[in-house]
């Protein structure tokens, strides 16, 4: 186990990381603001990651299907929550879980229906393929460099918008004491849809991202939905602060069990058994450490409230 | 309106009545379609005592399920390669006897929903939620790598395990079967909220401080629910395997434990027949708009926002007029 392949393994835990976060902080916005759980935020990665795909097949530019992704995901977004959604704030927790699970059904078979059961793809442009040499002699993918980047650049623009702009402090006044702001003439069910809207545009910007370097195929948002779920209860629910750290947590957990807790187990077992029960547990291990967390601290690393 | 007791006879009635005139019709299938729709019954009456009485919303109740459908599974491999199962310190043999893998899947269940309950308890709400769908996504990545046992193919039982004095191969027997088990289950059920641990369990899940004041342990009165609730659902999955002969990690995806929420709902949470009205719905549903149409799941979805939205209550919600508990 060389130190090059550890390092790979870190920058690949570290690209999974920053993608979950993507999908984690719109997650956790529209809980810490409107107090809804979204189970279809993992159609709207769907969402983007199709019409990427599309938008790339039929003109062949990745920024056009990149800019397509974000404009589906926000539209769709916005119109389940100006249909649907809006009907939920005040409602009990699996009333919006089962209302958004229905959204799910809807979105994946309506997908299936327009483009079928097949995968489409989605290619990385020239320009962005290929490896590039890190210091060190390493040859690492640009592509997934790029996605490092991207979600750290997306990170950083949250925290200005949320700590610096008008619309950020309306949220975080909106999180605090819906009445107030709304008695203070602030259009609140705008504020809302603009909330819903940025958070579907950051699941879709995820979805076209990893769906370059992943089949785009229905049901693909899922998996990645109950991570980012997972993601967010480790942070602690509507911390967006809490997102970042947990979303890294997982990418890395989940990345680096997966090639180490075999090697690990080989240590004093078998191969065979070894190489099993290494692989079982590396698939669970993220699950664990939410169950670590949830255990020793109720409600998250970074929540303020159940 | 219609008094719920009646509604609730005419669906036993109705279970009883349609696999016996589907088998002077020869229409097997029916039969087969309807023991479905009773053991799902019954693995969502399980939940119902978690949910609908202890307001305790698990979205990882899949997890019962699949070791139901395992502990079926892996006792009769055993039997049916004749080879013994290596517990470490002990080996015993397989069994294909029913009653035997009834008790083993319904104490591993217990066993692992008092686990499971005593971690996740210590949380609410969201949370709750989510911790439960963590454990539940837990064992279904387990089944997947765990090879033993066919990982993410499954494992095939090629003869369904027997029954004294049944043979649970003609189907309106293995009905029999179920639907014994899915009465005992619901009187249970009937009995359980009559009795003073069933009024505690409701009055944790409207003001669990009050419970508190009055001297009693909300935490205790939830974790004895869960786990009743996770041994049925336990005994529901060993013979959900039976059914189909066939056990894979589906039996532990979350979409089976958002699939069990949805039957509640359907047929009206916290109400005795909820369960057995939703499973029933469902099974139809699914026979029906399947057949229709391969995206029967867009109609699915649609009928369940439609209850959710605006439908409070449920089926039995909508004929008794009366909206029933919340969670």
């Amino acid at each position: 186990m060389s130190t090059i392949l550890i390092i790979e393994q870190v920058l690949n835990g570290l690209q999974f990381g920053v993608m979950l976060f993507l999908m984690a902080a719109g997650l956790t916005l529209i809980f810490g603001v409107m107090g809804l759980i979204n189970l279809a935020h993992g159609s709207l990665y769907m969402v983007g990651a199709f019409a990427a795909a599309w938008v790339a097949g039929a003109t062949g530019s990745f920024l056009l299907a990149l800019a397509a992704a974000l404009a589906a995901a926000a539209a769709a977004g916005a119109l389940i929550e100006v249909v649907v959604i809006r009907r939920l704030y005040r409602a009990a927790h699996l009333d919006q879980v089962l209302a958004t699970f229905a959204l799910i059904l809807i979105f994946s078979e309506g997908t299936r229906y327009i483009f079928g059961s097949f995968p489409l793809f989605l290619d990385v442009p020239d320009y962005l393929s290929g490896p590039v040499s890190l210091p060190g002699g390493i040859q690492y993918p640009l592509y997934r460099l790029v996605l490092i980047g991207v979600g750290l650049v997306v990170a950083l623009g949250l925290w200005w918008l949320t700590a610096f702009t008008r619309v950020g402090i309306q949220i975080r006044a909106g999180e605090n004491d819906r009445e107030m702001i709304a008695a203070l003439g602030i259009d609140i069910s705008m504020l809302y849809t603009l909330v819903f809207a940025i958070g579907a545009a950051l699941a879709g910007l995820a979805g076209a991202l990893v769906g370059a370097i992943q089949s785009v195929q229905v049901g693909m948002g899922e998996p990645v939905l109950i991570l980012a779920f997972v993601v967010i209860v480790i942070g602690g629910i509507g911390s967006i602060r809490g997102a970042f750290v947990g979303a890294l947590l997982v990418g890395l957990t989940d990345t680096l069990g997966g090639i180490f807790l075999p090697e690990f187990f080989k240590l004093f077992m078998d191969n065979g058994p070894a190489t099993q029960t290494g692989s079982a547990l590396a698939a669970m291990s993220v699950y664990i450490l939410m169950s670590i967390v949830l255990v020793l601290r109720p409600s998250g690393l970074f929540g303020a409230r159940a | 309106m219609i008094a719920e007791r009646y509604i609730n006879g005419a669906v036993l009635l109705g279970l009883i009545a349609l696999p016996l005139l589907a088998l002077t019709a020869d229409e097997i299938f029916t039969i087969t379609l309807t023991t479905r729709a009773v053991i799902l019954a019954l693995a969502a009456v399980g939940l119902n005592i978690a949910l609908g009485i202890g307001g305790m919303v698990s979205f990882g109740h899949a997890a019962f399920f699949g070791i139901g459908g395992y502990a079926m599974g892996i006792l009769a491999f055993h039997a049916q390669t004749f080879t013994p199962l290596d517990l470490g310190a002990v080996e015993i043999g397989g069994t294909k006897s029913m009653p035997v893998i009834w008790l083993v899947a319904t104490l591993i269940s217990a066993l692992v929903a008092w686990v499971i309950g005593l971690l996740s308890l210590r949380t609410t709400g969201v949370y709750f939620i989510m911790i439960t769908l963590a454990f539940g996504q837990m064992f279904y990545y387990f089944a997947i790598s765990w090879g033993t046992y066919g990982g993410e193919d499954g494992l095939s039982i090629y003869v369904r395990n027997g029954f004294p004095g049944l043979n649970t191969l003609v189907p309106i027997q293995f009905f029999a079967l179920c639907f014994t088990a899915l009465c005992g289950a619901l009187i249970l059920q009937w009995r359980l909220r009559a009795s003073a641990f069933g009024l505690a369990l409701n009055a944790v899940r409207q003001t669990p401080q009050r419970v508190e004041t009055v001297g009693l342990n909300p935490m205790r009165l939830k974790l004895v629910a869960f786990v009743i609730s996770g041994a049925i659902t336990g005994l529901a999955g060993a013979l959900f395997a039976d059914l189909n002969r066939f056990v894979s990690p589906t039996m532990f995806s979350w979409q089976l434990s958002g699939e069990l929420i949805i039957l509640i709902i359907i047929g009206g949470v916290g109400r005795l027949m909820g369960p057995v009205i939703g499973a029933a719905i469902f099974v139809a549903l699914e026979h029906w708009l399947g057949g229709l149409t391969d995206y029967w799941h867009v109609w699915l979805g649609t009928i369940l926002l439609l209850i959710v939205l605006f439908g409070r209550g449920g089926v039995i919600g909508l004929l008794t007029g009366k909206e029933g508990p919340h969670v």
